[in-house]
């Protein structure tokens, strides 16, 4: 089974230096890249069927064909490394691991857009990974990979490293932007696209740390490769994770489409003893549930889409039998509730009402009434009725736990008391 | 009054944007790492600096959780309150940290070494509960721990 993008990672956690990363094929990928023309490698990369690992899963080679080839300088390429979605520890690895092949894949994608300024937007809390960019921008800088007329071809890139200060909101890609600009992290509305006009007005590419990190690999390997490295019809590997009560927590690199049961029965090596499986999120807080109804689910985009969630960041939370569902969801609810950035009316005073019901029914306070209240609001807030895919994704583990584990709400609220 | 050295870390960051205004973020950030949070006195210091009104640049202030408005303890503790962690016991993690230090969240202890705050998902949900103090991060954090961890801040 082949693991490219943690194949390498040393097992003391540090990262690889430049001159260990060159010495396992790293900057070959790029010495390819500069013989190829902007359009070759976007056609190359969408061929791959490389989708983003950020959670929405778009075409990474259809988003940067709607940047302007011919804009006036300058053009922009950000790393998304703001990883705060609930459960999601995967970039993390990558990051604090092999921060060259993510400042490889960088170059990539910001020759391919031909951006000449490079950002990482990296959340505070990940100091060693921040070490890690910092020192291997430098090495890069020194070695000719970055900077003026890299290894001679008349390309310009320069990389600089954003370290944020927190909110969710930040991972949100136009709120991203603002923030950069130093503003309040608020989206923003779409049209104009980022392609056309992101940072400070020009045309941007924002793409997740993992997306980045398939890129030296395809131009190295090819997109027919990519493609077969995957068990199904989307492309690659995928970085999943499973934390909860299983016996093994962790992440690893697998093919792209293995099943739910898989990761969960033989990866974290199944439930602590004693302990059962009720369901998960298959890809962080924002995403519906899955049940023991789908644990041969294959964990792509399209399978777990037809399963009624969605893939996201592919990094599973775990709900155990002895772990009640109704706290769980007032969890996750309480994160969204304070995260939500305030700008639009629904989110901003919906989440909070929604958190106190689910508080209320927790404590035994609840009324059968609240049920309906809670499904009005995953209507009220779904897509469509609110500025940004907050607030929508803040309702997909509310509404499929409201449709999987009803009768806990309503033991709740009949017997005034949780009966975990 | 900004410091000789302060301005010196601002103006650096204005040279990567292409006005002032865009390195209000970092002005901040500046401050805060000299100042520990920021007050009202270095907010309109920093405004001023980038030609903002100071409510200008405190909604953006405001906004973030990690800039301070508040003065906080010589250390920050920062417990994942998400919900990995609460699945494995964030809870009594949090309980037994209050209990130790005599204060809840958004305190300062008396002698001013420890402020507590939750915190949204500390990226390690594999080795849950978590917390981090100041840069320090601690996973599968158990409470009986917690005595041990605290020691090493003065
Ligand atoms: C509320 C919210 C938070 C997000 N947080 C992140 C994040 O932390 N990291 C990330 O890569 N994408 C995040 N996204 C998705 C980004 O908006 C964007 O789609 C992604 O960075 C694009 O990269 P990709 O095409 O490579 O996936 C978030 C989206 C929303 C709506
Ligand atoms: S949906 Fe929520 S997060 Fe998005 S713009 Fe509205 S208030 Fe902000
Ligand atoms: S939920 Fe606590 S570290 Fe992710």
């Amino acid at each position: 089974m082949e693991r490219p993008l943690t194949q390498h990672i040393r097992k003391d956690g540090r990262p690889l230096t430049l001159k260990e990363y060159e010495a396992v094929g790293g900057y070959q990928a790029l010495r390819k890249l500069l013989v190829m023309t902007p359009k070759e490698v976007q056609t190359l990369v969408k061929e791959s069927n490389l989708k983003g690992r950020g959670g929405a899963g778009f075409s990474t080679g259809l988003k940067w064909s709607f940047v302007p080839l011919d804009a006036p300088k300058p053009k922009y390429l950000i790393t998304n490394a703001d990883e705060m979605e609930p459960g999601t520890f995967k970039d993390r690895i990558l990051l604090e691991s092999t921060p060259h092949q993510l400042i490889e894949g960088m170059i990539i994608a910001a020759y391919a857009i031909q951006a000449n300024i490079s950002y990482v937007y990296l959340r505070w809390a990940y100091k060693t990974a921040a070490q890690a960019i910092l020192t291997a921008i430098d090495e890069a800088a020194t070695s000719g990979y970055l900077g003026k007329n890299i290894l001679g071809s008349g390309y310009d890139l320069e990389m600089h490293l954003h370290i944020g200060v927190g909110r969710y909101m930040c991972g949100e890609e136009t709120a991203l932007l603002n923030s950069l600009e130093g503003k309040r992290a608020t989206p923003r509305a779409k049209p104009p696209f980022p392609q056309v006009s992101g940072l400070f007005g020009k045309p941007t590419i924002v793409n997740n740390v993992e997306t980045l990190c398939c890129l030296p690999h395809i131009i190295n390997n090819g997109a027919d490769w990519f493609k077969k490295l995957s068990l199904t019809g989307d492309a690659g590997t995928k970085i999943y994770g499973v934390s909860g009560k299983v016996k093994r927590p962790g992440a690893w690199e697998l093919p792209m489409g293995v099943t739910l049961r898989e990761l969960i029965e033989e990866h974290a090596g199944g439930m602590q003893d004693g302990l059962k499986f009720r369901g998960a999120l298959p890809g962080g807080a924002s995403t519906d549930f899955l049940v023991e109804e789908h644990l041969d689910v294959k964990m792509d985009y399209t399978s777990v889409a037809a399963a009624g969630s969605r893939l996201g960041t592919g990094t599973i939370v775990v709900l155990d039998d002895k772990t009640c569902p109704v706290g769980f969801v007032e969890n996750l609810e309480h994160f969204f509730a304070q995260e939500s950035c305030g700008f639009c009316t629904p989110c901003r005073e919906g989440l909070p009402w929604v958190e106190k019901i689910l508080s209320a029914i927790d404590s035994g306070a609840g009324k059968i009434d609240d049920l309906k209240l809670l499904e009005h609001h995953t209507k009220f807030l779904g897509p469509g009725n609110t500025f940004c895919a907050f607030a929508p994704g803040a309702m997909e583990p509310l509404q499929s736990a409201l449709k999987y584990f009803r009768d806990d709400f309503e033991k709740h609220i009949h017997e005034h008391r949780c009966p975990y | 009054m900004l410091t000789v050295e302060e301005i010196k870390e601002i103006e650096h960051a204005i040279k990567l944007v292409p006005y002032k205004k865009a390195a209000s973020v970092e002005a901040l950030k500046v401050v805060q790492e000299h100042r520990r949070w920021i007050s009202d006195g270095s907010l309109r210091d920093v405004a001023k600096f980038l030609d903002m009104s100071p409510e200008e640049l405190d909604s953006v202030a405001t906004f973030y959780n990690m800039i301070f408005r508040k003065e906080v303890g010589k250390h920050v503790i920062l417990v994942c309150d998400s919900i990995s962690c609460w699945v494995m016991g964030y809870e009594n993690l949090r309980d037994q940290l209050f209990s130790r230090l005599g204060i809840k969240f958004g305190e300062t202890t008396s002698d001013g070494l420890f402020t507590v705050l939750p915190n949204c998902c500390l990226g390690t949900c594999d080795c849950a509960p978590a917390l981090m103090i100041d840069h320090d991060l601690y996973k599968n954090v158990k409470a009986d721990e917690l005595n041990d961890i605290l020691k090493k801040y003065s």
